[in-house]
């Protein structure tokens, strides 16, 4: 594979840091992702990998440093605002509306493509009604291809953590964003559930063509399904590029396994 | 039909159609709480401020559908200010904070509604005649209010549609979704603040009404935020979060306090009126925290 060129970057990171008070939590961090690929972030706890993705999706704005998005320099964005422009996320700990079922959860990631007015909704007529129907179509096509058809009506709160997390990819989908962003999907899986989730995510990256970025720390996960991984240390980029040459990087293993001092 | 049962059914009646009125006192506490996972203390000061802005417009002679028009607009603007100011700055704060910042907005409410009009008595004539129901009684000796008939029907279309807007669909589960967990909502491209301001908005609405038919009661005046009282027992029988529990909750609660004042009362020494509801209450939350329809705490371990 050719190093990606700049016309087909659709996320980057120029000298992005961010500080909360005294606490530096990404120093001058840069990289850039490329559509269609899987990028993973990895790196020790509190490497700052999280707070990469916040700043992504508009919860935290960047204190110095630009992020470009489809080519346009970003203003300080909201998480709202993210959304409409195509980016989604999971959370590291499951922020699933959890006293509603399957169903209305993904629907809710339909929420910007529905376009009927206060009123008709009110009414819950007409167009209303056809929208919500078209829309749960679409709801449906998610829930068969993560095979979560048996707890589709089941009030989330109630599944185990592994369906959980399956159900928030779900509400992910229902937007058919552009950008994905998956922080730690794997985290607290068997590895039946882990190697369902890998197949969920490299099949929504190859038929979508969604761009992925995503958070894990199972190693061999991230050096079979990401085309390019970055690893950041102590809010710092340590290393970035494909997984051989960073599973062979002396700091990236230093990072890891600690240096004698 | 004898006496005794006519009687009866006139006392359940007139139970039943406050029980409305209550309903929609409480509904305003519903809807914000199923929004923001907030109880809205500010509720009763909303009915005041709206119930006085409406009376003092009308007395300056302006046309009644103006009015009310003009009193609605005031209280959307309220919702909007409610929102930039006070909502916006504590978003993803525990629930507390925002019950507290509530408290401070129910005594600012209070000052500012009795600042900016006065705190005298006022009289309220909303066209509706608070006489008896005169075919009814003749045709089948039963005494009711048509007053109390007319507001009934008022609340229950509005208790009606509201409930269908904020259950149906898109609204109804982004309300859900945003009372759920505000960062997620955001993330999945719910607008928080637009949300936010539409429930407080719909809540000054239902103030509104609330004001106008216990304002012509009572008079309009600062006791009017008490009726907020009112809505706690139906509140706790319906359960927090459900708008057919306000509804049956109200319907309950008016009922069963008027036939307790009219049967139980003299047994045990009369004016039970007033705590009564608070018993039944108290009495539901011993069986049944969540209320009849509130979503059950689920708590994985």
């Amino acid at each position: 594979m050719s190093e990606p060129q700049a016309d087909n970057i659709i996320l980057g990171f120029d000298n992005v840091s961010i500080s909360f008070g005294a606490v530096t939590a990404l120093t001058q961090v840069s990289f850039e992702v490329p559509e269609h690929e899987v990028v993973a972030i990895i790196g020790p706890n509190g490497a700052g990998k999280t707070t990469a993705l916040n700043v992504i999706n508009g919860v935290y704005q960047p204190t110095q440093g630009t992020i470009t998005y489809k080519g346009e320099v970003r203003q300080g964005m909201r998480p709202h605002e993210a959304a409409v422009q195509g980016i989604a996320r999971t959370f590291q700990n499951v922020a699933l509306f959890k006293g509603m079922n399957t169903v209305d959860n993904i629907m809710t990631g339909r929420n910007l493509k529905m376009k009927s007015n206060l009123f008709m909704q009110g009414l819950y007529w007409g167009p209303a009604q056809r929208e919500e129907i078209a829309h749960r179509q679409a709801v449906e096509k998610i829930i068969d291809f993560l095979e979560i058809e048996p707890v589709r009506k089941t009030i989330v709160g109630r599944l185990p953590f592994g369906l959980q997390k399956r159900v928030e990819l779900g509400r992910a989908l229902a937007a058919e964003p552009d950008i994905l962003l998956l922080d730690e999907p794997m985290a607290g899986m068997n590895l039946e559930e882990k190697e369902d989730m890998c197949r969920f995510v490299l099949d929504v990256n190859e038929e979508l063509g969604t761009t992925i970025v995503l958070i894990e720390h199972d190693m061999s996960i991230v050096m079979d399904i990401s085309d390019r991984v970055i690893v950041l240390e102590y809010g710092r980029k340590i290393s970035e590029g494909k997984p051989d040459a960073v599973r062979n990087d002396q700091k990236v293993i230093d990072a890891y396994l600690g240096v004698p001092h | 039909m004898p006496m005794e049962l006519a009687f009866f059914i006139e006392v359940l009646v007139a139970g039943l159609l406050s029980g409305v009125m209550y309903s929609l006192v409480a509904l305003g506490f519903v809807l914000i709480f199923k929004a923001s996972g907030v109880f809205n203390f500010a509720q009763g000061a909303m009915v005041l401020f709206a119930a006085l802005t409406f009376v003092r417009i009308l007395e300056m002679g302006v046309n009644f559908w103006l009015a009310i028009a003009i009193a609605l607009a005031v209280m959307i603007v309220l919702a909007i200010i409610i929102e930039r100011v006070m909502l916006r700055p504590l978003v993803a704060q525990p629930v507390i904070i925002l019950f507290m910042a509530t408290i401070g907005l129910n005594y600012f409410l209070e000052g500012l509604a009795q600042g900016i009009w006065d705190s005298q008595v006022h009289g309220l004539d909303i066209g509706i005649p608070d006489v008896p129901w005169m075919s009814l009684l003749e045709s089948t000796n039963i005494l009711i209010s048509l007053f109390d008939v007319w507001s009934a029907v008022i609340c229950g279309v509005l208790v009606l549609f509201l409930a269908f807007f904020f259950q149906k669909g898109r609204i109804g589960r982004a309300l859900r979704a945003v009372a759920d967990d505000n960062q997620a909502a955001m993330s999945v491209g719910i607008p928080l603040q637009l949300i936010w301001a539409i429930v407080w908005a719909t809540a000054g609405m239902v103030a509104l009404v609330a004001g106008a038919i216990w304002g012509q009661r009572l008079g309009v005046q600062f006791s009017i935020s008490l009726v907020a009282l009112k809505a706690l027992p139906v509140l706790i029988l319906g359960g927090f979060n459900s708008i057919a529990g306000a509804i049956i909750g109200g319907l309950i609660i008016g009922a069963s306090e008027k036939v307790a004042e009219v049967y139980l009362g003299p047994i045990i020494g009369g004016g039970i009126e007033s705590w009564v509801a608070y018993f039944i209450a108290m009495l539901f939350l011993i069986a049944r925290p969540q209320g009849l329809f509130g979503e059950k705490i689920i708590e994985r371990v």
